[in-house]
């Protein structure tokens, strides 16, 4: 930390994946760079009182291969699968991917729909903050210069819940989100939802989360198939009115604004079933 | 400017080398070592060419910066063959005609002894997952993904791999 | 996969390749893969301007940079005038490759080089770059054909007239040529068809795509003379256009090829080879320079987007009988599209009487375009073979059967100009029709396409010895480097003609001082010249190796011949001589045993492919999956059927890429959006499934096994083959790749 009041230049990195082609673009080169790997408490994952603490500097192939983690959190664990190839699941961390602020990072979404908290140490100490407060705008967070986050706190999914993610991307691998949607759900004994929470990824500056969905949702019983109900349209149109997309390279706005729709009810179907299956 | 001192195993090896803080795995590689077999085909993490197994993990040498490896372990192409014996994904590459030009192939065989390491019999699409991250642009892949399938086979049976050869 | 079956040893067999082991270990050694001691690191400051005047470089303060060794600009390159050269793929203005490889008043494209650095690190020689300083005059960008065809368009060249106008024109523009094709009557042609489709097609620039970035060392002496290594298709060439560029004698340099890592067309032509070679002459070290992949994107390649408007007229029996087909290829910064082959090959696989197309060459602010495989000729298939398909549906006729009742054969006239020699186009068309895939079963929003593509193949300028050690093996050299496993394909043809194992031969790659020139290894034409050149030495060897038995056994040349690696009496009252037991022996017969052979020859043999696609289609999101694929193609005979397989492959996967998702996207100010691997999105292992070959065998009789050139055609066909297959599954035609989720979304939207 003294190191990084010290260095206003400085930059924190986990994976590298994002910050060395950035220097190879022309990102001057910082004038330190700290290795958050090197502190041990970034590379824990535990389980305590019904929440997990998951290290900000994981790789995504450790996360995917923890079998406690991916049975609690599918959906948080297949969107770290999802990062690029395995080369850069071997790099790729929780932290790193939230820091970068890409708008259009896989494992934010379902962080944000888990609920969780970004551990944030800095001079002051440490403190906590919501995933969804930490990224401000592209490539922009919260965080103080001398801040960095060691890791994430994740509240442990109750019975009858569970999430998924799933993007949209025009291979399918090695690409980044033209749209992203996690999806938690939770369901009562006889598998009407009662909770719910859709966030989406690349349909606006930030990641956001559709507030009317919970509403929408609840009570429902979601169908196994996405078949057309009334309701998907409620949720389509909650999902457009949230949406804040632009055109470019990877897509279009309006491209965005339907494939969010359809990522939207596949992620809801997919975490709907999950948790009942959690009875 | 000051070159950290850094020491590490490298195919079975321990060294040691000089590098700067920024330069990054691929570069000591090729620049401070020598070793060459492992290419550059972007730098920025998208094709694979660079594949080498750091501590059993499979990365972009790109991606890592030479004051990372402190204390690790890196398998590269070159220590891929067992003394005079070729691994048989090497083998199987040779016989399958898994490659034209030949570039991607050191980053093919690293990416796809990762994956055999990880998971012995894999299905063909499981095959195709697995060297999603290295791009090849002569062969369309076809004989690439045929020679780990087989390599596979080989390596689960070894016996019948040795009666047939 | 086909097992040829042809009665030879070698030929039609699959040997482990020469080069392989070298390959499977990383000790082959590339084009960036070379160093020197004291070598100096040299880099290239391109412009941020797709089109500005360049008023002044000052690079004082950079040369000054401790470490920097010397700083070119374009005037430090001679101001040549026009002056064309010949190359494998097409000609080539040596005054513009000079203006390419650096800007001498006016930057053309964003990356345009500008100057050169040469330091002792990497580092140091990108800082200094970054202070020299350009003072520009920006000019207004032309970034698509339609503005550059415009009347009142920014012109890029105040000098370019265009060639080719009924009457010449007044005033300079943005099309450099206009090639026109014509022949019967188009009024009484559309008379007499029953069924017409009209309809416009757009493709975007793609990139050859290699994995290997362009690279060079360079080290000039201070005799002036120089020696280069590099990664090419063709290092005489590379000697060539290095030399012309540098006002430098040909003789004077020696190029030495390293493996290349693919090429595809785009390293038949030079970028870094002239910097670094004067870099090195001014810094008195050794230079060594290396694209990043962006340069690449940015500053090589790729091949050009295109216009067409292609009408076809039918009867209702299925024979074509008019068509008209308007294109316009984007050629980049400096002229020369692919639009010759473009207009030659669009119609080229179809008998049609009455046709006229008229194709333009326009310049505008991008890349300077580059040969890539089959060059001009997908793009005009992706049209032409969509209106085709169309046709077919109309007409209520397989689309297959429709090619077939149109397809040229042996003695037809092709639509630019000779007769087709022995062909196999048909074969193609019958093997894609009876093949099970045709006749497989579809789920829903899944479709099958179909399309077919034709390919000249090129023979050109060729050397080849062959040797024979003392111990009786052989070493075949030529002057091509190999892609894609044509050293194998060479010394089974010399195993079959000598009679000795495949691996008792060497296969070499020479450098420019150590055999006669040979063109690149383009055209497809590897396999085919060379092999004919390979071919002709073994078999001079082989009389002179009769003619030194007849000597030993003091019998007449005819009472000898040569039977599976030995000279035999015909007589039987000799014991036969082994080839060991010649070359063992051959300083006292006349000395060493060796033959070389140049040859530049015709016929080289015209390719067809036949392909068919499946697709499934989702359509929610636009998605468009290759579920399966099947690649029929006429290799007249495959030497070594892996590699012949995997050309077909290789081509059939990039046109895939082509069709579905790669694009060169510039933003508004004409800055490449996606110059990286990320964004311009190449097929990976995952998105395809297995791709099946068919190789037909319709023997070349120009070349002593039937080679036909196979390199290129596969490519032809996919973009058609795959946009009729989504029509298949959804109803729409797309008419503009790439066929990206976006763009067919949007189609499916049109309800």
């Amino acid at each position: 930390m003294e190191l990084l009041s010290a260095n206003p230049g400085a930059a924190v990195f986990a994976g590298a994946t994002d910050l060395i082609p950035q220097i190879q673009g022309g990102r001057p080169e910082p004038s330190l760079v700290v290795d958050l790997k090197r502190i041990p408490e970034t590379s824990r994952i535990e389980a305590h009182n019904g929440v997990w603490r998951v290290g900000a500097a994981i790789p995504a192939a450790v996360l995917t291969a923890h079998a406690g983690l991916s049975t609690t959190f599918p959906g948080l664990v297949e969107a770290a699968g999802l990062i690029g190839s395995d080369q850069i699941q071997g790099r790729a961390t929780l932290g790193g991917n939230l820091c970068n602020a890409s708008p259009a990072a896989d494992s934010v979404p379902p962080l944000v729909a888990l609920g969780a908290d970004a551990i944030i140490v800095g001079p002051g100490g440490e403190r906590s903050a919501p995933v969804s407060e930490v990224v401000i705008g592209p490539g922009a967070t919260s965080l103080d210069q001398a801040e960095f986050i060691t890791g994430f706190r994740i509240p442990s999914p109750s019975q009858g819940s569970s999430d998924a993610y799933e993007r949209f991307i025009p291979r399918t691998e090695m690409d980044i989100a033209v749209v992203g949607s996690a999806a938690r759900i939770r369901v009562d004994g006889d598998g009407r939802c009662e909770e719910a929470s859709v966030v989406l990824a690349a349909v606006a500056p930030t990641v956001v989360e559709v507030g009317a969905a919970s509403g929408i949702l609840a009570g429902r019983v979601i169908p196994t198939d996405s078949a057309r109900d009334p309701f998907w349209d409620e949720l389509g149109e909650a999902v457009v009115s949230c949406c804040n997309p632009i055109d470019d390279k990877r897509g279009t706005a309006e491209f965005r604004r339907r494939v969010a729709q359809v990522l939207a009810r596949r992620t809801v179907v997919t975490a709907a079933r999950r948790a009942r299956e959690t009875l | 400017m000051s070159r950290t001192h850094v020491t590490c195993v490298l195919n079975g090896d321990p060294i040691d080398f000089l590098c700067n803080d920024y330069q990054t795995l691929l570069s000591v590689l090729r620049d401070e070592l020598g070793m060459i077999g492992t290419k550059e085909g972007c730098g920025t993490g998208d094709c694979g060419a660079c594949s080498v197994i750091l501590d059993g993990q499979l990365v972009c040498s790109c991606l890592v910066f030479g004051p990372e490896v402190e204390g690790r372990s890196i398998e590269t192409i070159e220590g891929m063959a067992d003394g005079q014996h070729l691994h048989p994904l090497q083998e199987s590459f040779l016989e399958g005609a898994a490659f034209q030009c030949g570039v991607c192939t050191p980053g093919f065989l690293v990416a796809a002894k990762a994956l055999l390491d990880r998971n012995p019999t894999p299905t063909e699409t499981e095959v195709r997952y697995g060297v999603a991250g290295n791009l090849c642009r002569c062969t369309g892949y076809d004989k690439i993904v045929r020679s780990i399938l087989d390599a596979a086979s080989r390596m689960s049976n070894p016996q019948t791999h040795k009666e047939a050869t | 996969m086909t097992t040829t079956r042809t009665g030879y040893k070698w030929v039609g067999t699959r040997p482990v390749r020469h080069d392989g082991l070298d390959k499977v270990t990383g000790r082959a050694r590339f084009g960036a893969d070379y160093a020197t001691a004291g070598m100096l690191h040299g880099v290239v400051l391109r412009s941020p301007h797709p089109h500005a005047h360049i008023v002044a470089i000052d690079f004082s303060d950079a040369l000054a940079v401790p470490g920097v060794k010397a700083i070119i600009t374009g005037a430090d390159l001679p101001d040549l005038s026009d002056e064309f050269g010949t190359g494998s793929e097409g000609g080539i203005n040596f005054r513009d490759l000079s203006r390419n490889i650096l800007a001498r008043d006016k930057v053309l494209y964003e990356g345009h080089p500008v100057a050169a650095v040469a330091a002792v690190t990497l580092r140091i020689a990108q800082q200094a770059a970054e202070m020299i300083e350009v003072e520009y005059e920006v000019l207004p960008a032309v970034l698509s054909m339609e503005h550059a065809m415009e009347d009142d368009a920014p012109v890029l060249h105040d000098d370019l007239y265009t060639l080719g106008l009924d009457s010449p024109p007044e005033r300079p523009s943005n099309i450099s040529r206009r090639r026109v094709i014509a022949r019967g009557d188009l009024d009484a042609g559309w008379e007499e068809a029953d069924v017409v489709v009209e309809r416009e097609y757009t493709t975007k620039a793609v990139h050859q795509g290699y994995i290997e970035p362009h690279a060079v060392v360079a080290e000039t002496g201070e005799d002036g003379r120089s020696t280069l290594w590099c990664s090419s298709q063709g290092h005489f060439a590379m000697r060539t256009y290095t030399t012309k560029v540098l006002g430098w004698e040909p003789g004077d340099m020696k190029v030495i090829p390293a493996e290349i890592g693919g090429g595809f067309g785009g390293k038949t032509t030079i970028y870094l080879e002239p910097l670094a070679a004067l870099l090195s002459r001014r810094a008195g070290r050794a230079v060594k320079m290396v694209m990043t992949r962006s340069e690449v994107f940015r500053a090589t390649g790729p091949t050009s987007g295109s216009v067409m408007r292609i009408k076809m007229g039918a009867r209702r029996d299925g024979k074509l009988v008019a068509a008209i087909a308007w294109m316009a290829y984007e050629a980049g910064a400096f002229p020369g599209s692919p639009i010759g082959p473009g207009v030659m090959t669009v119609l080229a696989p179809y008998d049609i009487p009455n046709v006229l197309i008229e194709g333009f060459d326009v310049v505008l602010n991008k890349p300077k375009v580059a040969a890539y495989r089959a060059p001009g000729a997908p793009m005009a298939a992706f049209a032409a073979e969509s209106v085709v398909d169309e046709l077919a549906e109309k007409l209520g006729m397989d689309p297959i059967e429709l090619r077939i009742r149109n397809a040229v054969t042996e003695g037809v006239r092709a639509v630019y100009g000779p007769k087709y020699r022995k062909i196999g186009f048909v074969e193609t068309l019958e093997e894609a029709r009876d093949h099970p895939h045709y006749s497989a079963p579809l789920g829903p929003w899944q479709g099958r396409g179909v399309a077919s593509g034709y390919w000249f193949n090129f023979g050109g300028e060729t050397t080849a010895t062959v040797s024979i050690n003392e111990d009786g093996t052989a070493v075949v050299m030529s002057g091509c480097p190999d892609i894609g496993g044509t050293r194998a394909a060479l010394a089974q043809m010399a195993a079959e003609e000598l009679g000795i194992d495949v691996h008792r031969i060497e296969p070499v790659v020479a450098d420019t001082h150590s055999i006669g020139y040979n063109d690149m290894t383009g055209g497809s034409r590897v396999a085919f010249a060379v092999g004919i050149a390979v071919v002709d030495a073994s078999r001079q060897l082989i009389e002179d190796m009769c003619s030194r038995a007849a000597l030993i056994w003091d019998v007449p040349r005819e009472e000898v011949e040569w039977v599976d690696g030995r000279a035999q009496s015909v007589t039987g009252a000799a014991a036969p001589l082994t080839l060991e037991e010649l070359a063992s022996g051959s300083a006292n017969t006349g000395g060493p045993l060796s033959a070389t052979v140049t040859v530049n020859p015709r016929g080289a043999g015209a390719g067809f492919s036949t392909q068919i696609c499946d697709v499934e289609v989702d359509p929610d999101t636009g998605l468009v999956t290759v579920l399966r694929y099947t690649v029929v193609q006429d290799a007249g005979r495959a030497i070594h059927p892996d590699y012949v397989e995997g050309q077909m492959q290789g081509g059939a996967v990039q046109g895939i890429g082509w069709a579905l998702n790669e694009e060169y996207i510039f933003d508004r100010d004409g800055v490449m959006e996606n110059p990286g691997f990320l964004d311009y999105r190449m097929p990976v292992a995952s998105d395809l499934p297995m791709i099946d070959t068919v190789i037909v065998e319709v023997p070349n009789p120009d070349h002593p096994y039937g080679v036909r050139g196979v390199g290129e055609t596969g490519i032809i066909p996919p973009m058609a083959a795959v946009a009729n297959a989504v029509y298949a599954a959804t109803g729409k035609r797309m008419q503009d790749l790439p066929m990206s989720p976006v763009r067919v979304l949007e189609a499916l939207s049109g309800d």
